[in-house]
């Protein structure tokens, strides 16, 4: 596993997201609550919709272009529709937020 | 041989080690206890009760010197450890050195205090020991006395309550968005702050506490957002920090405790610790539980037994008299987790238990924590409910039984049993009415007012009716604003105002939510619903808003932004068009002139957007809200001013009701259009309002669309001032924010209310009159430019992205 520190949780508004940028395209960062973090790759499957400016509810979060739900913990859309989107590893210490990069570099030798 | 034990700290750790010690193996311990506070061991978890006079402090003392003179305690209380020599395996105190052969560290944990200006202020107390405690009872003795607590957690909330009971004004300070949030979820949040109010204690949520101010002693606390608190004590309790300076001075291996093993050894094999002070695995300990635990573990490794410490669920209860609140496990949504909500607003429960595997693996609950035990017991035992799980949330009183039918209930009531409070309405009276024809909701409401005010007693009303007709009897299907909810838009709006609901956690808990927090599409609507009733009351929540009104633009299928400033009445200016063409060039934004006479720069990347705003803010520009559910246009001719047919200036009324309407929030978008002559050039018979002026003076319509449906205006009035035009405006857009479901444009409402009802409403004059009060006051809170308040630097960090690694190499 290879942490990196990607910013402080209170800078990620609760029920809401913020971007991180990396070379293998944006994740999306998403707090649920007080103290749940959880990341997914920033696009929707269906036609590109950055996630990180979805509503977020429960520990869901619909596209601002269409409204395909996602669930946070495996990425997958909610109901008929078949996508899924990539999740990735997170935890919270001392008010930071420490991101899983490993599954971004397999992504690269894949 | 007896053996040489020192102790250092007498807490509630080390106290209960003692215990285990001397009963399994009296007289193998020569024992010197070391303490800093001037005592001995007490029950620490106590001092709420002490504090809000519900008992005294010798009641909470656990060993007394009786106890430490029976069993030879060697007591050095009130002297410091200065150091430990390991080397030579003695303590040194102040007044002197002990030798040991076995050690064991209980310096448990300081209060964290946040080094704000003024925390050193006297008047400043943590909430740890009996000083403490003392310090609060005696400012609490002068009346009038004020207390300001930062900390709306366990401790900070046992002290205000305590603090309140004794008579003092309390206000606490949290800076998260509800109360006890490691231990609540929102909704029981709302509950125990709504207790706490009730008691009179003052809460601010997400309060950012800036300074504590006074002259030689605490006399105010300063908020980020300019509030003054007046205060004669500032009560810190916002966490603890484990005591670990003397351990890592020893040498011992520290990581953000004391690190210790299964056995609670230390990294040196003749020294243990246990409490506050220790880090097991990776975690640290703050209740009480796991330190008794320890305190069993560590006695029985002394006396050469095996054992281990084991991490165990834990659970919380709060010390507050009538607060009756319970927390364990894990409640956090997750996959594979399913939640078990219960809501009874009129009594104020919550209960909430989550499953995974079928198993109960987390449970809150509030109002009622009767059943709280039985949970915690299925939690640590890892039970398998799947048999029980229809009626698990009812408790083991339910276990085995049949589920209750609630229509056998609602027929086994006596006739003179009162099923609407509001309007003091029975069973008996009910009934009669059913018989005598009123066979639906509607038709009871109106013959006997049953269910007609805040309408909680609905559901008791329809079983009544269900009950009396049998099959004859027909649920209405209200739409439901979502699967969240089982109530119709309608029904949310009139309750949110007969129940004064003025926040999102009080509509979810009051209403009956079924999700913890709601949906997409559920969010946006009570969040309009809530500020359009409450526009003084309520915050405006961004995160419960579409992505356009959060981000002030709108979103285009490549995830740019389109920007739009306002054009007052379609009116622009040379300086501003330059202003334009330069922000269009250095953003690299296409130019496209809207339908609603406008300029719109489309692809501008987010993080840019809080710039161009600045630019076109420093030329005199304000949003457009061309994504707004809000006004959008008012589109206007060239009226009197330059057009020979123009009878009225068009242009100008149209200026004036766009600056009057902007910034507003409504139900859906609204645009205007004013026309100069029945010609109509600004085509002001399609829009939400729309006035064609002609010689005796202003016609109003309204109602009309040019969407996905294209639908004439209506004929709302005729006036003859200008004044009277838009008086009547405003007073049919606040009549459509008051009333409308949300997303319903103006249009479909008119559609649902009748146009005979809206015409009835604005033509009375101090009805009319009072709409546009309304009004004014929610646009002395929402009449601000959006651009503007992103433009400072902390506001605009939040359109960059939160951190960018893609310079960094990705492995």
């Amino acid at each position: 596993m290879s942490w990196i520190d990607i910013g402080a949780l209170a800078d990620v508004p609760v029920r809401g997201a913020r971007l991180v940028r990396t070379a293998k395209g944006c994740v999306a960062v998403f707090r649920t609550d007080e103290a749940t973090v959880f990341a997914t790759a920033d696009a929707c499957p269906h036609k590109g919709g950055p996630l990180s400016e979805g509503i977020v509810h429960g520990q869901k979060v619909t596209c601002p272009l269409h409204n395909r739900v996602f669930d946070l913990n495996t990425g997958r859309a909610q109901g008929g529709d078949s996508e899924q989107v990539a999740t990735y590893r997170l935890r919270v210490e001392e008010g930071r937020i420490l991101l899983d990069t490993t599954a971004l570099s397999r992504r690269t030798a894949a | 041989m007896t053996r040489k034990l020192v102790v250092i700290g007498a807490g509630m750790a080390s106290g209960r080690a003692l215990e285990h010690l001397l009963e399994t193996a009296p007289g193998a311990f020569e024992i010197t206890l070391f303490n800093a506070e001037p005592r001995g061991n007490y029950n620490r978890i106590m001092l709420s009760p002490v504090l809000s006079g519900e008992k005294s402090f010798e009641e909470i003392v656990t060993h007394d010197d009786d106890w430490y003179a029976t069993n030879n305690v060697r007591c050095r209380f009130g002297e410091k450890v200065l150091k430990v020599d390991r080397d030579r395996k003695v303590v040194v105190g102040e007044k002197g050195e002990v030798p040991y052969d076995t050690l064991i560290f209980g310096t448990g944990s300081a209060p964290f205090i946040i080094p704000l200006p003024g925390h050193d202020l006297p008047g400043v107390v943590a909430y740890r020991d009996l000083e403490d405690t003392n310090a609060m009872i005696d400012v609490s003795a002068t009346p009038g006395a004020k207390a300001v607590v930062i900390g709306g957690g366990l401790l900070g909330l046992e002290a205000a309550a305590g603090l309140r009971l004794r008579g003092m004004d309390v206000t606490v300070l949290h800076i998260a968005s509800h109360l006890m949030e490691r231990q609540l979820d929102a909704a029981a949040g709302y509950l125990l702050k709504k207790d706490l109010e009730k008691r009179g204690i003052n809460v601010i949520l997400e309060a950012s506490t800036e300074e504590i101010v006074g002259d030689g002693k605490v006399e105010r606390v300063n908020l980020a957002d300019g509030t003054v608190l007046d205060a004669d004590i500032v009560v810190m309790a916002v966490g603890i920090r484990p005591a670990v300076t003397l351990a890592r001075d020893s040498g011992l291996d520290c990581g953000r405790a004391i690190k210790v093993d299964a056995q609670m050894r230390t990294s040196d094999p003749d020294v243990y610790a246990l409490g506050e002070c220790v880090e097991f695995e990776g975690n640290l300990f703050g209740l009480v539980a796991p330190l008794y635990d320890q305190a069993k573990v560590l006695a029985a490794t002394l006396t050469g037994t095996d054992a281990a410490f084991v991490m165990k669920e834990l659970s919380t209860k709060l010390k507050v008299t009538g607060c009756d609140l319970f927390s364990a496990g894990d409640f956090a949504e997750g996959d594979g987790r399913e939640d078990i909500v219960y809501r009874d607003p009129a009594r104020g429960i919550y209960k909430r238990l989550v499953i995974e595997d079928d198993r109960l693996i987390g449970a809150v609950m509030y109002g009622d924590t009767g059943d709280a035990n039985w949970f915690f017991g299925l939690i640590k035992d890892g039970t398998d409910v799947s048999d029980m799980r229809d009626t698990l949330i009812f408790g083991p009183a339910y276990q085995g039984g049949g589920s209750a039918d609630p229509l056998s209930a609602v027929a086994a009531l006596p006739l003179d049993a009162e099923i609407c409070g509001c309007n003091g309405v029975c069973k008996g009276t009910i009934v009669d009415a059913i018989e005598g024809g009123a066979t639906d909701l509607g038709a009871l409401r109106a013959v006997t007012k049953a269910s007609a005010s805040c309408g909680t007693c609905t559901g008791l009303v329809e079983q009544l009716l269900e009950v009396s007709l049998g099959d004859a009897f027909e649920k209405p299907a209200a739409q439901p604003i979502c699967t969240c909810c089982e109530l119709s838009h309608e029904d949310v709006r009139r309750l949110i105002k007969s129940q004064e609901l003025k926040s999102q956690e009080a509509v979810w808990q009051e209403l009956g939510w079924k999700t913890v927090n709601g949906c997409h599409v559920c969010r946006p609507a009570v969040n309009f619903y809530l500020l359009a009733d409450w526009p003084l009351d309520y915050h405006d929540d961004p995160q419960s808003r579409f992505v356009n009104e959060r981000n002030h633009a709108n979103i285009q299928k490549d995830g740019t932004y389109s920007v739009m400033p306002r054009m007052w009445g379609g009116m622009t200016t040379p300086e501003e068009l330059i202003a334009i063409a330069e922000a269009a060039k250095k953003y690299d934004a296409t130019v496209k002139v809207t339908g609603g006479q406008r300029i719109d720069l489309l692809g501008v990347k987010k993080e840019d957007l809080p710039a161009i705003w600045a630019d076109l803010n420093g030329a005199g520009m304000v949003s457009g809200h061309a994504y707004t559910k809000g006004l959008r246009t008012v589109k206007t001719c060239v009226g009197s001013d330059w057009c020979r047919f123009g009878t009225q200036d068009s242009t100008g009324l149209g200026i004036q009701l766009e600056k009057r309407l902007w910034g507003s929030w409504t139900p859906h978008k609204v645009k205007l259009g004013v026309s100069g002559c029945p010609r109509n050039c600004a085509e002001a018979t399609c829009k939400d309002v729309g006035i064609i002026c002609v010689d005796s003076g202003y016609q109003v319509g309204v109602a009309g669309a040019a969407g996905m449906d294209v639908k004439e205006t209506e004929r709302l009035v005729d006036v003859t001032s200008e004044e009277a035009a838009i008086e009547w405006t405003v007073a049919f857009v606040q009549l459509y924010r008051e009333n409308a479901k949300y997303l319903d444009r103006p249009y479909k409402w008119v559609a649902k209310v009748g146009l005979e009802w809206v015409k009835d409403v604005l033509s009375d004059e101090a009805e009319r009159k009072a709409l546009v009060e309304r009004f004014d006051v929610s646009q002395s809170v929402y009449q601000t430019d959006p651009w503007a308040e992103r433009a400072d630097p902390e506001a605009a960090r939040m359109f960059q992205p939160l951190a960018d690694l893609s310079l960094k190499a990705a492995e």
